[in-house]
C-alpha cells in the first residue's frame, strides 16, 4: 500500500517534471482543464497561438484519459478507477464546489499541492493547507450527519 | 539531430504534454488516488485514517523539488522558448483565493474527487466519475462567467 503510494507519487513528480523541463509549464489539472474548456467554447482557435494553447492541453488531456483507459487493461485490473460512495445529488454540488473552487483558488492537488510546494511557493502552501483542512472538516461534518 | 529538423517543433511539445498526462494518470491510479475512498479515508481523521495521500505527495514533492533546480540552470526549456508566467496571485484580493481553497476542499471532502483523478478516471464509465466531472465543468464555465461580470461592472 505505502509502496504502491510512493511508486505512484515518483510518476507524479515524473510526469510534472516533464511538463516542466520540456516545455516550461506548470502542471495543474485544473488550470488545464478550465482553460481547454473555455477556450474551446469561446472558440478560441483561430490565431496559430490559440490553436497552439488549446491544442497542447488537449493532449494532456488525451494522455490523463489514456492513462486511466490503460489502468483498466494493466496488471489485470487491480488499479483501475473505483467510484465515488456518494449519492447523485451530493455528486452534482461537489463538481460545482470543485470547478468554482480551483478557479477561484487558482489551483487543485497538482498545481498548489505537488507543484507549487515544491517550489517553496508559500501561496500554494497556505493554499493546501486551507483545502486538506477544508477536506477534514467536510467529511467531519458528512460522518455527523451520516452522509457515509 | 535536434527534433526541430526532424518534427515542428510544436509536435515534440505536444507529445510532451501527451506523455506528461499519461504518466500522471498511471502515477494517480497506481497510488490508489483514483479511488474515491482512500481520499476520503486521507480525510477522515476521526475515522480509520489512510496516509496514502501523504505519501504520494511527499514523493511527487522530492522528485519535483529536485527537477526545480535542474530547471535554474536551463536558460529555457527544452522545447519551449521561455518559461511560462505564474498567474496573477488574485491582485487586490488574496483573500479571494483563500475562499476558492476553502470552497475546493469541501467539495474534495463531499466525493473525494479533485479534477486529475476524475479525468482519470473517465475511461472506466462509472456514472459517478461522469456526473462529478460534468458539474465541475459547469463550476469552472460558471466562475469564467462570473470572473467576467465582475470585470466588466469595475
Amino acid at each position: 500500500m505505502a509502496l504502491q503510494a510512493v511508486i505512484g507519487g515518483v510518476l507524479i513528480g515524473i510526469s510534472g517534471v516533464i511538463l516542466l523541463l520540456f516545455n516550461g509549464r506548470i502542471l495543474g489539472v485544473s488550470g488545464i482543464a478550465s482553460t481547454f474548456v473555455t477556450r474551446l467554447l469561446d472558440r478560441k482557435w483561430t490565431a496559430r497561438k490559440e490553436r497552439f494553447d488549446l491544442l497542447w492541453r488537449g493532449f494532456f488531456i488525451l494522455g490523463l484519459l489514456a492513462g486511466g483507459a490503460s489502468l483498466l487493461a494493466l496488471f489485470n485490473g487491480t488499479f483501475a478507477p473505483r467510484p465515488s460512495p456518494a449519492s447523485t445529488s451530493i455528486l452534482v454540488v461537489s463538481g460545482l464546489l470543485v470547478g468554482i473552487g480551483t478557479r477561484m483558488g487558482l489551483g487543485c492537488t497538482s498545481g498548489h499541492g505537488v507543484c507549487g510546494i515544491s517550489r517553496f511557493s508559500l501561496r500554494s502552501l497556505f493554499a493546501t493547507l486551507i483545502f486538506i483542512s477544508g477536506g477534514m472538516f467536510t467529511v467531519f461534518l458528512l460522518k455527523q450527519w451520516g452522509g457515509f | 539531430m535536434p527534433t526541430s529538423l526532424i518534427l515542428p517543433r510544436s509536435s515534440a511539445f505536444h507529445a510532451s504534454s501527451l506523455v506528461s498526462g499519461f504518466l500522471f494518470a498511471l502515477g494517480l491510479g497506481i497510488s490508489g488516488m483514483t479511488d474515491p475512498r482512500n481520499i476520503i479515508g486521507f480525510l477522515d481523521i476521526t475515522g480509520d485514517w489512510q496516509p496514502a495521500l501523504l505519501f504520494v505527495m511527499a514523493s511527487a514533492i522530492l522528485v519535483y523539488t529536485i527537477a526545480g533546480s535542474v530547471s535554474k540552470r536551463l536558460s529555457r526549456p527544452l522545447l519551449a522558448p521561455n518559461w511560462s508566467e505564474l498567474p496573477a496571485p488574485g491582485p487586490d484580493l488574496p483573500w479571494r483565493a483563500r475562499v476558492g481553497n476553502l470552497i475546493f476542499g469541501a467539495g474534495w471532502g463531499l466525493a473525494g474527487y479533485c479534477p486529475g483523478p476524475a479525468l482519470t478516471s473517465l475511461p472506466a464509465f462509472q456514472l459517478s466519475t461522469w456526473i462529478f466531472t460534468g458539474s465541475m465543468i459547469s463550476g469552472f464555465l460558471a466562475w469564467e462567467f462570473l470572473a467576467l461580470r465582475v470585470k466588466k461592472t469595475k
